[in-house]
């Protein structure tokens, strides 16, 4: 079974859903909303929003590592412009940034 | 919209200065981490729901509990939901090692 | 879901369960129950193992296993990559082939070693829970799984390090990585000044396990 190809290359501007939910979920709660880079495709990983709850059928997500500037993540920021978080995000929780071309 | 975050999310919040002051584990806490690695070999917990587990302790038990206590607590949580080990058995072998009626170590 | 409730004393009374166990210092946590997580530690392992789910020797041979691991496996790689320019590109393109060919297993999570640059100083830290390279760094530090560590690192990386006794130049970048899914991180430091004419061995001896999560850098001399 084949399965689709990652929705987001490398250099990609993504944006991470903002979404609260309840449960467990590994996207930290300071990048919801964020604009960030795709700084590398990790490959595909089972969904730990399933395994957490004991589904042995957890289906596979495209993970990837995604860069913000740090500046862009705290108002205060008070460190080098060019200092950035870079954070491991499963693909159902970026959206393309609208205005960029697919 | 909710913002809610969750207790043990806790990226970018105000906190104090780090303390780089450590403890050499102790075989207890060497036992935990080596109980989650078998469980997790043979299928039957995952650390996701390891973790998952942690996060459902609550805060207070989050922040007074030491880490392979967390451990502990959340993986026999997870053992009793999953029906590998019964409430009853527990209790009476916990009952048993803190009376000193069983030796404790394998 | 909640832990099971009742306080338990935290002295065991006149008998000891484990000869071996003693309580780790930490000053902060005096007054919680930590006497009955050990208890329930043995209970549930003695259970399991009646159960059949794994054996007294596989207990045994796992925290032996964890023994083994520890910041001088990471120590070696970094050695090795500072003085083979083959080794360093290969480790830093993928460790899993790279350390083997060192004899060391870097387990089943993938590692990424990221390459701290004169531009670019890179940090380790998982806010969410401990994520930690296990295989070439053994456990995590408690300062590392620490609520102060894991809150700051992502938000002000500056003043963590000089917490740490290490101060970058203002015009170096900081890159925080948040260990957050299924990769890990190690750090792969710049080679010291006054390092040069050292052999593997001794540059393995100036690699701490502190500047392999990103906190410090190494020193020669």
């Amino acid at each position: 079974m084949s399965s689709p190809a990652p929705r987001f290359a490398p250099g990609t501007r993504v944006r991470v859903h903002e979404r609260f939910p309840p449960g467990h979920v590994r996207t930290p709660w300071y990048c919801r909303g964020k604009i960030g880079e795709v700084e590398r495709i990790c490959g595909r990983f089972r969904n730990p929003e399933q395994l957490a709850y004991g589904n042995r059928e957890a289906t596979q997500e495209v993970l990837y590592r995604v860069g913000f500037a740090s500046a862009s993540l705290w108002p205060d920021y008070g460190g080098s412009e060019h200092d950035c978080v870079e954070i491991e995000i499963y693909e159902h929780w970026l959206e393309p940034v609208s205005g960029d071309t697919a | 919209m909710d913002k809610a975050r969750r207790h043990h999310d806790m990226g970018g919040l105000e906190a104090g200065p780090v303390n780089r002051d450590g403890h050499d584990h102790a075989p207890w806490e060497k036992r935990v981490d080596a109980l989650m690695v078998l469980l997790g070999r043979q299928g039957i917990l995952t650390v996701d729901e390891l973790r998952r587990g942690i996060e459902e302790l609550g805060a207070d038990a989050y922040d007074r509990y030491s880490y392979y206590e967390r451990w502990m607590a959340s993986m026999t949580n997870l053992l009793l939901e999953k029906r590998i080990i019964e409430v009853d058995e527990l209790g009476e072998r916990m009952a048993e090692i803190e009376t000193g009626r069983r030796e404790a170590l394998p | 879901m909640n832990e099971p409730a009742g306080g338990h004393p935290h002295e065991h009374g006149g008998y000891d369960v484990d000869p071996t166990h003693h309580h780790p210092p930490q000053p902060d946590l005096e007054d919680t129950p930590l006497a009955r997580h050990q208890v329930m530690q043995m209970a549930v392992t003695s259970l399991l193992i009646e159960k059949g789910i794994f054996s007294g020797d596989d207990m045994r041979a796992q925290v032996e296993r964890m023994d083994g691991l520890n910041p001088g496996l990471g120590a070696r790689l970094v050695a090795r990559a500072w003085t083979d320019h083959g080794f360093r590109q290969r480790l830093l393109a993928d460790s899993k082939d790279a350390a083997a060919e060192l004899g060391i297993d870097t387990g089943p999570i993938p590692i990424l070693v990221m390459e701290n640059t004169p531009e670019t100083h890179n940090l380790v830290v998982c806010t969410l829970c401990s994520c930690y390279p296990k295989f070439l760094l053994g456990v995590p530090p408690d300062w590392y799984k620490s609520r102060n560590y894991r809150s700051r690192a992502v938000r002000e990386p500056r003043k963590v390090l000089a917490e740490f006794g290490t101060e970058l130049a203002p015009d170096v970048a900081i890159r925080v990585h948040d260990s957050t899914a299924d990769m890990r991180y190690m750090i792969l430091p710049i080679r010291p000044t006054g390092s040069e004419g050292m052999g593997e061995e001794e540059l393995a001896g100036l690699v701490t396990r502190d500047s392999l999560v990103g906190v410090a850098v190494p020193r020669a001399g």
